[in-house]
C-alpha cells in the first residue's frame, strides 16, 4: 500500500486502470443487463419485477462496499498517514452516495408491485437511508476541511465511527423480521436459480468496474487541483 | 401500470445515476487534469 504513496507512482497505474475499468465496466453492465431484460425467466412469484435485482443488488453492494473503502482510507489515513488515504476518502464519497441513491430509488420502485407501499420504515430501507445521509455529512465535512487546509482528519474519524452502520444494514433483516426479504447471495452459495443469478453476477461486476472507475477519475482529478493550487501558492510566494 | 414500468423506470434511474456520475467525475479529471499541464507547460 506504501508503494503508491507516491502520487506520481499511483498516477502511472491510474491513468490505464481508468480506461480499462471504464472499459472491461460498460461491456459487463451492458451484457448483463441484456442477459436480465431479454434472457432470462420471469420469476414465478414476482413475476418480470424480479429484474429489477440487476440494478437494484449491486447498487446496494456499491453502497456499503463505498463507505467500507472510505473506513478503510480513514485507518490508513489516522494510522500510517497516508497522503493518499483523505484524497481517496474524498473520491470514494460521491460515488457511494450515488450507488446508495440508486438502491434506495430502485427498491422503492421495485416495493411498489410487490409490497404494495413505495416506502416502509424497515430496518433494511431506514438503515440504508441512514447511509445515504452520512455519505451526504462525509461529503460535506471533506469538502469543508479541504477549503480550510486541513488533513482531513474529522471526516476521517467520521467515515470510521459511520462504519458501525455497515453491519447494521447486513443483519437487519435478520434482527428486524419485516418486508425486506433475507439475505439470497452469499459467499457460502445461493437460493437464486442460476439461470436468473448469472446475470446479477456479471452486473455486479461491471457496476464495481464503473465504481472503480468513477472513484479513480475523481482521485486523479483532486490529485491535479492540487497540484495546480500548490504550484500557484509557491508562485504567488516568489 | 404493468410490471415492465416499474422494470423500465428502475433501470432508467439506475443508468441515468450512474451516467452522470461518470460523466461528472470525467468532466472533472479533464478540467484538473489541462489546468494542470497548462501550468506546466508556462514554466
Amino acid at each position: 500500500m506504501h508503494r503508491f504513496a507516491n502520487p506520481a507512482r499511483f498516477l502511472k497505474i491510474a491513468r490505464p486502470a481508468t480506461a480499462w475499468l471504464l472499459l472491461f465496466g460498460l461491456a459487463l453492465t451492458a451484457i448483463a443487463l441484456f442477459g436480465g431484460l431479454a434472457l432470462t425467466p420471469p420469476d414465478y412469484l414476482q413475476g418480470e419485477t424480479v429484474r429489477i435485482m440487476y440494478v437494484h443488488v449491486p447498487a446496494a453492494w456499491l453502497g456499503m462496499a463505498g463507505w467500507a473503502g472510505i473506513a478503510a482510507a480513514a485507518v490508513a489515513q489516522l494510522v500510517w498517514r497516508h497522503p493518499l488515504a483523505a484524497v481517496a476518502g474524498r473520491a470514494l464519497a460521491p460515488a457511494g452516495a450515488t450507488f446508495a441513491a440508486i438502491c434506495l430509488m430502485t427498491g422503492s420502485i421495485w416495493g411498489r408491485p410487490t409490497w404494495g407501499t413505495w416506502w416502509e420504515w424497515d430496518g433494511r430501507l431506514t438503515s440504508m437511508l441512514i447511509l445515504f445521509f452520512l455519505y451526504l455529512g462525509y461529503i460535506a465535512l471533506a469538502e469543508a476541511e479541504k477549503e480550510r487546509g486541513g488533513e482531513g482528519r474529522l471526516a476521517a474519524l467520521f467515515g470510521l465511527v459511520g462504519a458501525i452502520n455497515l453491519p447494521i444494514i447486513h443483519y437487519s433483516v435478520l434482527w428486524w423480521r419485516t418486508l425486506h426479504q433475507g439475505q439470497s447471495l452469499s459467499i457460502e452459495g445461493s437460493t437464486i436459480e442460476f439461470s436468473i443469478l448469472w446475470p446479477l453476477l456479471v452486473s455486479a461486476l461491471g457496476f464495481t468496474c464503473l465504481f472503480g472507475a468513477a472513484v479513480l477519475m475523481r482521485m486523479r482529478a483532486e490529485l491535479a487541483q492540487a497540484k495546480v493550487e500548490a504550484r500557484m501558492r509557491r508562485a504567488a510566494a516568489e | 401500470m404493468s410490471q415492465w414500468s416499474f422494470v423500465t423506470a428502475a433501470y432508467a434511474v439506475a443508468l441515468i445515476a450512474t451516467a452522470g456520475l461518470l460523466l461528472w467525475a470525467w468532466s472533472s479529471m479533464r478540467k484538473a487534469e489541462a489546468a494542470a499541464d497548462e501550468l506546466k507547460r508556462r514554466r
